[in-house]
């Protein structure tokens, strides 16, 4: 039996600091992604939020927050966290439900409102928690960014000029974005000119946090013949396995590694894509184009070797040539990227699907890569989340 | 410096010994696996079922793994004067412990002076308020 579900509809709210409420930027989304699907809200059968930690019980609950803003009309519901792979945990809430036969067309949503200013710790003395820990001692979110860009240029020979490049062409893939949040393009030049924040790292190779949403009418393939869109883009893996210890990267909030005297080490985010491979029946070679988690230029470029896109060390290589433009031979974040949007934790994952949902099908006007067959997602958070999905036509 | 009058900015987490420091971890007493911070109850090794761990002074060298700088001030809880100095960060990669561990970079060591593969030890400075946290200091060409 297929495991694939079809994807009927995907919509979004424009990512931004916009500094309203979460669950307007839902509905909209939400709102969209039925328009695009030509699916009544009332025969939703199933309602999958992905939850936001920054806006109070509402968003603790966000499915049902979101299914009563749209008017409760009696669908079973659910709210997936897990950091930055929220969303994939309600998509995947959502494939079991209509893979089990529970429903056949489910709503998944992904909101979020982002405060101002600098991410930090919640407030007083809790030298148990590590995420307070850290910031005691002096080591924020880019500190982990910075490292493993660095580590790169020791064991590959990357530069700053090719981190560069990364900033600009995914400046030049946003450009026209209408969803995207900055919108301008840059030379290497004006990358060069922003500030260091944290040294190989400036301003520009960082991306920002945002308001935004996004939203997927995924259904059953029956439903989708019945429908009349059997030619409808298919999930045909979600992955969200967890680390396995002895885990080789130092992560956010973490300020050691797991020690590998009794273990050998292992990569994280490689491991993510590998089970979404297995999971399809393809390997990297199936892939026309990615949409991986740019919180920094320079992890684009490990994204790419972690996909198997390449060989390791060289997405450099693969970047200077040109090769993940669109136009290329593999486009990465033909959206934009984190680097046009900025991050809204629990909205990205399901953004990144909408992406390739609008590329499979050919509607990604100015940005669309030709012959777009199959496209894979990539993304990790904190406490040993992250997610891979594979959308094919 | 007399660490002996100032206090750490997390108790226990390293030894006082100005000359000497050592960070504090624990090891799993039955597959010998090392944690940093030593607070740690059921040992993380998927096929141990350790409970049981002894206090380890963690090794005071290594090399750098990688390396960065805070160029702005951190936020909250971070304490730091004005105006605000940038500081060096280091991830520290201990040989016989295999694990790798964070710590800012002793004061006047500029990101500029550091490369992955360098041999680093441990120090005691203090932070901008007084409270006495571990660094890692590059050691002499030739060292250890």
């Amino acid at each position: 039996m297929s495991k694939d579900i079809a994807i009927l509809g995907a919509g979004m709210h424009p990512w931004g600091k916009w500094g309203r409420n979460f669950v307007e930027y839902g509905v909209i989304a939400a709102r969209a992604a039925l328009a695009d699907s030509g699916v009544n809200w009332r025969d939703v059968q199933f309602v999958s939020g992905a939850a936001t930690m920054r806006n109070g019980y509402p968003g603790y609950v966000a499915g049902a927050t979101f299914a009563q803003a749209l008017g409760w009309q009696g669908a079973q519901v659910n709210t997936s966290y897990a950091a930055c792979a929220s969303g994939s945990q309600a998509l995947a809430a959502a494939r079991s439900k209509i893979l089990s036969g529970e429903c056949e067309v489910a709503l998944v949503i992904g909101a979020d409102t982002t405060p101002k200013g600098f991410l930090a710790p919640q407030k007083g003395e809790r030298p148990d928690d590590p995420d307070w820990v850290r910031f005691r001692v002096g080591i924020t979110n880019p500190t982990y960014f910075a490292l493993y860009a660095r580590r790169r240029m020791a064991l590959y020979g990357d530069t700053l000029a090719d981190f560069a490049k990364v900033k600009v062409k995914n400046a030049e893939h946003g450009f026209d974005n209408p969803n995207a949040r900055y919108r301008k393009k840059f030379t290497a030049e004006d990358v060069a000119a922003s500030a260091m924040v944290a040294d190989p790292l400036r301003l520009m190779d960082i991306c920002a946090t945002s308001d935004g949403a996004a939203a997927l009418v995924v259904s059953s393939l029956d439903y989708a013949r019945k429908v009349g869109k059997k030619d409808a883009p298919r999930v045909a893996a979600i992955s969200t396995v967890t680390p396995r210890f002895a885990n080789d990267t130092v992560e956010m909030p973490d300020l050691a590694t797991d020690s590998a005297v009794a273990a050998e080490t292992q990569s994280f985010r490689a491991a993510l894509p590998r089970k979404a491979y297995e999971e399809a029946g393809i390997g990297p070679e199936d892939i026309s184009l990615a949409e991986v988690y740019d919180l920094s230029t320079a992890l684009e470029l490990d994204w790419f070797e972690d996909l198997g896109l390449c060989p390791r060390g060289e997405a450099a290589r693969w970047v200077r040539e040109g090769a993940t433009r669109i136009g290329g031979k593999l486009p990465v974040n033909a959206s934009g990227g984190l680097a046009c949007f900025g991050e809204a934790v629990p909205a990205q994952a399901l953004a990144q699907v909408c992406e390739l949902t609008w590329q499979l099908r050919g509607q990604a006007g100015a940005r669309q890569v030709r012959g777009a067959k199959v496209g894979i997602t990539a993304n990790q958070g904190l406490f040993g989340h992250g997610s891979s999905v594979i959308v094919k036509r | 410096m007399d660490a002996k009058v100032k206090s750490p900015v997390l108790e226990g987490w390293f030894t006082l010994d100005e000359r000497q420091p050592h960070l504090l971890g624990a090891r799993c007493t039955t597959c010998g696996t090392y944690y940093f911070p030593k607070a740690i109850k059921f040992c993380r090794h998927p096929d141990c079922a350790g409970e049981q761990f002894e206090e380890v002074p963690l090794s005071r060298t290594g090399r750098i793994w990688s390396y960065t700088n805070a160029a702005y001030k951190p936020p909250e809880p971070y304490v730091a004067s004005e105006p605000f100095v940038p500081f060096a960060i280091a991830a520290v990669e201990l040989a016989l412990e295999r694990m790798i561990v964070l710590g800012q970079v002793a004061t006047g060591v500029p990101v500029e002076a550091l490369a992955v593969g360098q041999a680093v030890e441990l120090v005691l400075e203090p932070l901008d308020d007084g409270k006495l946290t571990w660094k890692w200091k590059p050691l002499p060409e030739g060292q250890p």
